[in-house]
């Protein structure tokens, strides 16, 4: 019969309790009829059928109690939207935010076994992570036995010929093993052999899934389809051979194809042992750790530096997992974007937490009733418990929907750079996260008053007139308010920091003057462009004719634009009589950005030409080279010197300086940028170098500079019609897109110290409401014992300063430790900034003023005579 | 008066109600007795396990259909622990709108041949 008692304890207690006795009586009657086999079925069926009934019974109490709460939360609707609102709030934030950092941080890669995974880089003097050079690549390979596989890349760009407008497609050449490496095959076709990627074997591409719907409609004969395209270095015909599944998104979101490298013996000339642009990738053995792989290419590193002393001097290996491949920043951004969101939810729900106890004061007398009337504890517990979760459940459902719609807004927080896709979206592992956060919120911040009902039974509140709330209450939903306002302030500090930071990035120079400037980048291929004449040829055409365009004020073209698509181009640099350079040791210290400039390029910029001249139309190829230098080049080469006249060896030859112009920050405002070589387009000999051949045009306007962008594409189409014509963008938006991840974060985070404060407001109105409605007959006494309005006001708000102090003290202290955890995105602003915590503190005594508005006029009108009376 | 859409509502009976409600009409009955009175019923067909007679009454309780009675038909024999149940006059409405839903069902049936003809 224990067994069977235990079985019972599946029923609701209330119902056990009710019929548990004759149950038990009716079992052991049919026990005392049975024997043998029939008691074993006897206890099976048993078994079964007190399983099923069970769960009946207990979904009637459900169900009933959901009827009843909804009845309930109908009668007062105020209350169930302001409940409903606030979890939705907590878990819309909440969720938006963790979709994000799940996505971007948490969860694994999309290739099997992706712990695996490890990126391979050299480590150079002043670079912790350097592109791989062709023969350390080829060494290494050989050499590493913790590898089952190691694959490389590089990023590609195609223009692709045929009918209409020649198109640019955006991808990555890489090695015959790196799809392999990365365990991935295509879903169509066949994926890359050895014979693709040797030298001299024919084109062969694969698609993206993308890219296979839209140009080809997803059509499987395009398998076998030539294309015919250009790449930067020659002109080739590919043959599809696959499409690559949907998910596959490698190096990162924006490839549409890949091609092989189809390396030969000049990829891996010794000479290229320091021209590092190709990223590794390594699949470990099974069982092979990070440290253990770390140790042996340390050693295979140290092995070529002795064989190679000068250009390896100081190369290492970088080998780190794939999944770190987040920058720190983008790292800590979602850490930071978690943080306020968790902060949110923390101030939803102690808002909730207090509206709730509020309300079970409110009920008490119901609660007493329902008591009184023979409704057992355990049915009472229940029925609070329902009516949490239902207000939770449609809380979170609203939530889920807030997340649905804020996560494309996110999306800019996603890095750009990883193998994801570009922006995260709700899936069952974020909808199983709200539900978990939903259940978690429902019942710890309705356990309070739930508790409170299971104590004891509370004949008090049958008492008319009686007082709800003791001094142990109150403490409790003040100390709630209290911590609501200590997140309140964290989020408002954090918010504004980065306020200010974006405001300082903002007002950094980048060196030129983007407001006016269209930009516009065509491709030159090779080899029809391989000579200087046809190229000057071209700019002279395209120049000549954008210029002639009313309201252009000048053009020039570029290598590449500053904050553009492509950052990089370091040169080593060696002055003459440096002792570095008769050997050519690499070292942090002398290198410098190339780029070459068709004259007018700073005109253009407006950057300014702080001493010498301009390139020159005459600076040709019969004439000594020459080149403009930036003031951070002099400094650190010619420092206390006149650099007028100064020659150096750069990119091949010697160059003699002849101006002297501003600081250009190419990497990006945020970026230490080297200093800055601008040589002259046609002092260059033919193919050669022709990577850095000006291929970026900027056209400095007055008004809108992309109202010119339809008569510059025309201007370049009359040209040449088979150059693709890409980012055509104006140069404001180029810097616009620079800031644009910090631009969302400060909004996300200002979005979040806005609900946090309206909510934090909304605690402090629904403290002192309650403490004043509490404190009416004691006002009324008060008026009536000759009490000044003054008295009374101080005595409301002395309430008020006292809870926005508790908050302020320790909110301030929390907000200042955020803010320097969150110190590497703040753009040099410090983590004290006086203005920011000024202002958040200033804005929470605004909040306790707003909160404690109503409730103090209240308590101002109380009627001292119908006060009394209803005493 | 009975309301004839409170009767709706609760048709079609489980067949564990309907039972029930017929083991009470003739008299109270408390739990054991319903479980016999049915099986006698059926001829042994349907022997209601406690889980399922005590949830049914439950409901039953509470939509109505039946009432606890504190009246004991024979005291002397009785055990205190056991409680009795009458049928209410809406559970003895209830059960004539099932027995009539349940013989127009049957009449539709022999219409269309499913069921014998009574001679």
């Amino acid at each position: 019969m224990t067994f069977y008692n235990c079985l019972l304890r599946l029923y609701p207690s209330s119902f056990r309790h009710e019929y548990g006795d004759e149950m038990r009586a009716l079992f052991a009657r049919r026990l005392r009829q049975t024997s043998g086999v029939g008691h074993l079925a006897l206890w099976l069926g048993t078994i079964a059928e007190i399983a099923g009934n069970a769960a009946v019974v207990h979904a009637d109490i459900l169900r009933q109690d959901v009827f009843y709460t909804g009845r309930m939360l109908r009668r007062s609707p105020g209350f169930a939207l302001t409940a409903v609102l606030i979890v939705a709030l907590g878990i819309g934030a909440t969720t938006a935010a963790f979709s994000v950092t799940d996505f971007v941080l948490l969860r694994p890669l999309p290739f099997p076994e992706p712990d695996r995974l490890v990126t391979v880089l050299e480590r150079t003097p002043g670079y912790d992570h350097m592109e791989l050079s062709g023969p350390n690549y080829r060494d290494w390979k050989a050499a590493a036995k913790s590898f089952e596989s190691i694959g490389i890349y590089h990023g590609e760009q195609l223009t692709v010929l045929g009918a209409g407008e020649p198109r640019r497609w955006t991808g990555a050449s890489v090695s015959s093993d790196l799809l392999p490496t990365l365990g991935v095959s295509p879903i169509v076709g066949r994926g890359f052999t050895e014979a693709d990627d040797r030298e001299g074997a024919p084109g062969t591409i694969l698609l993206s899934y993308r890219l296979w719907q839209t140009e080809f409609g997803g059509d499987p004969t395009a398998i076998g389809r030539p294309l015919s395209a250009q790449a930067d270095f020659d002109t080739a015909v590919f043959t599809v051979i696959g499409v690559m599944p949907r998910e596959f998104r490698f190096p990162n979101a924006k490839v549409e194809f890949w091609i092989t490298n189809r390396f030969g013996a000049r990829q891996y000339a010794e000479e290229e042992r320091t021209d590092n642009w190709l990223n590794g990738v390594g699949r470990l053995k099974r069982g092979v750790t990070l440290s253990q792989v770390r140790a042996e290419m340390d050693l295979i590193a140290a092995q070529l530096e002795k064989a190679y002393p000068v250009a390896n001097k100081g190369t290492g290996a970088a080998i780190d997992p794939l999944s770190d491949d987040v920058s720190e920043r983008s790292r800590l951004l979602l850490v930071a974007l978690s943080g306020a969101s968790a902060c949110v939810l923390l101030i939803a729900c102690a808002n909730l937490a207090n509206l709730l106890l509020a309300r079970a004061l409110a009920r008490r007398r119901e609660l007493a009733v329902r008591t009184a009337i023979g409704a057992g504890r355990e049915r009472l517990v229940r029925q609070l418990m329902t009516e949490n979760l239902l207000l939770a459940f449609v809380g979170g459902a609203l939530g889920i929907g807030i997340a649905i719609v804020a996560v494309p807004l996110l999306a800019q927080l996603v890095p750009p750079n990883l193998p994801i896709a570009a922006a995260p979206s709700v899936d069952t592992r974020v909808l199983l996260f709200a539900v978990a956060l939903t259940v978690i919120t429902g019942l710890s911040f309705g356990m309070a008053p739930v508790l409170r009902a299971g104590r004891s039974p509370d004949l008090d509140g049958l008492r008319d007139g009686a007082r709800a709330g003791d001094g142990r209450k109150e403490r409790l939903r003040s100390i709630l308010v209290v911590s609501e306002i200590v997140a309140s302030i964290v989020l408002l500090v954090s918010a504004g920091l980065l306020i200010r930071a974006l405001l300082t990035v903002r007002a950094i120079d980048p060196g030129f003057n983007a407001e006016g400037v269209l930009t516009v980048r065509t491709d030159l291929p090779m080899p029809e462009y391989k000579t200087v004449v046809r190229r000057e040829a071209y700019y002279a055409s395209v120049l000549d004719g954008v210029r002639a365009l009313p309201g252009v004020t000048s053009a020039a073209f570029v290598s590449f634009l500053p904050i553009s698509s492509f950052r990089g181009g370091i040169w080593p640099v060696s002055v003459k009589g440096d002792a570095e350079a008769a050997t050519d040791v690499r070292t942090a210290n002398n290198s410098a950005a190339i780029r070459y400039v068709t004259p007018g390029f700073f005109r253009a910029m407006i950057t300014p030409l702080k001493r010498g001249r301009d390139i020159e139309p005459g600076d040709t190829r019969d004439r000594p080279f020459v080149a403009v230098v930036s003031e951070s080049f002099v400094k650190r080469y010619f420092p206390d010197q006149d650099p007028l006249g100064r020659h150096f060896t750069f990119a091949y030859a010697d160059r003699e300086i002849v101006g002297v112009a501003g600081d250009v920050r190419f990497r990006g405002l945020e970026r230490k940028s080297e200093p800055q070589v601008y040589l002259s387009s046609q002092q260059v000999a033919d193919g050669a170098i022709t990577f850095y051949a000006p291929k970026a045009l900027a056209v400095r306007t007055t008004g809108d500079p992309a109202r010119f962008a339809p008569a510059v594409r025309e201007i370049i189409r009359k040209a040449d019609p088979k150059l693709a014509i890409t980012e055509v963008q104006t140069l404001s938006e180029m810097i616009a897109l620079e800031t644009s991840s910090r631009t969302v974060q400060v909004r996300v985070l200002a979005g979040f110290a806005a609900i946090a404060f309206i909510l934090a407001a909304v605690g402090i109105h629904g403290l002192l409401s309650f403490a004043v409605s509490q404190r009416t007959q004691e006002i009324g006494v008060r008026l009536a014992l000759g009490a000044q309005s003054s008295d009374i006001l101080v005595m409301v708000l002395t309430r008020a300063i006292v809870l926005t102090l508790a908050g302020i003290v320790p909110g301030v202290f929390l907000a200042y430790a955020a803010g320097r955890s969150m110190e590497a995105l703040l753009a040099g602003v410090r983590a004290a900034d006086p203005m920011t915590l000024a202002s958040a503190v200033g804005l929470a005594a605004v909040m306790t003023i707003a909160g404690a508005l109503a409730p103090t006029l209240r308590a101002l009108r109380v009627d001292p005579i119908s006060a009394l009376r209803s005493e | 008066m009975i309301d004839r859409k409170e009767i709706d509502a609760l048709l079609p009976l489980p067949a564990a109600t309907f039972h029930i409600l017929m083991a009470l009409t003739d008299q109270d009955r408390h739990g054991y007795a319903i479980i016999q009175d049915v099986a006698l019923r059926t001829g042994g067909e349907l022997k209601l396990s406690a889980g399922t007679l005590y949830r049914s009454i439950q409901r039953m309780l509470e939509q109505g259909l039946l009432a606890e009675t504190r009246e004991r038909p024979d005291p002397d024999e009785d055990d205190e622990r056991r409680r009795y149940y009458r049928i209410t006059p809406l559970g003895t409405a209830v059960a004539r709108a099932e027995a009539r839903r349940l013989s127009d069902l049957v009449r539709m049936a022999r219409a269309c041949g499913l069921a014998p003809r009574t001679t």
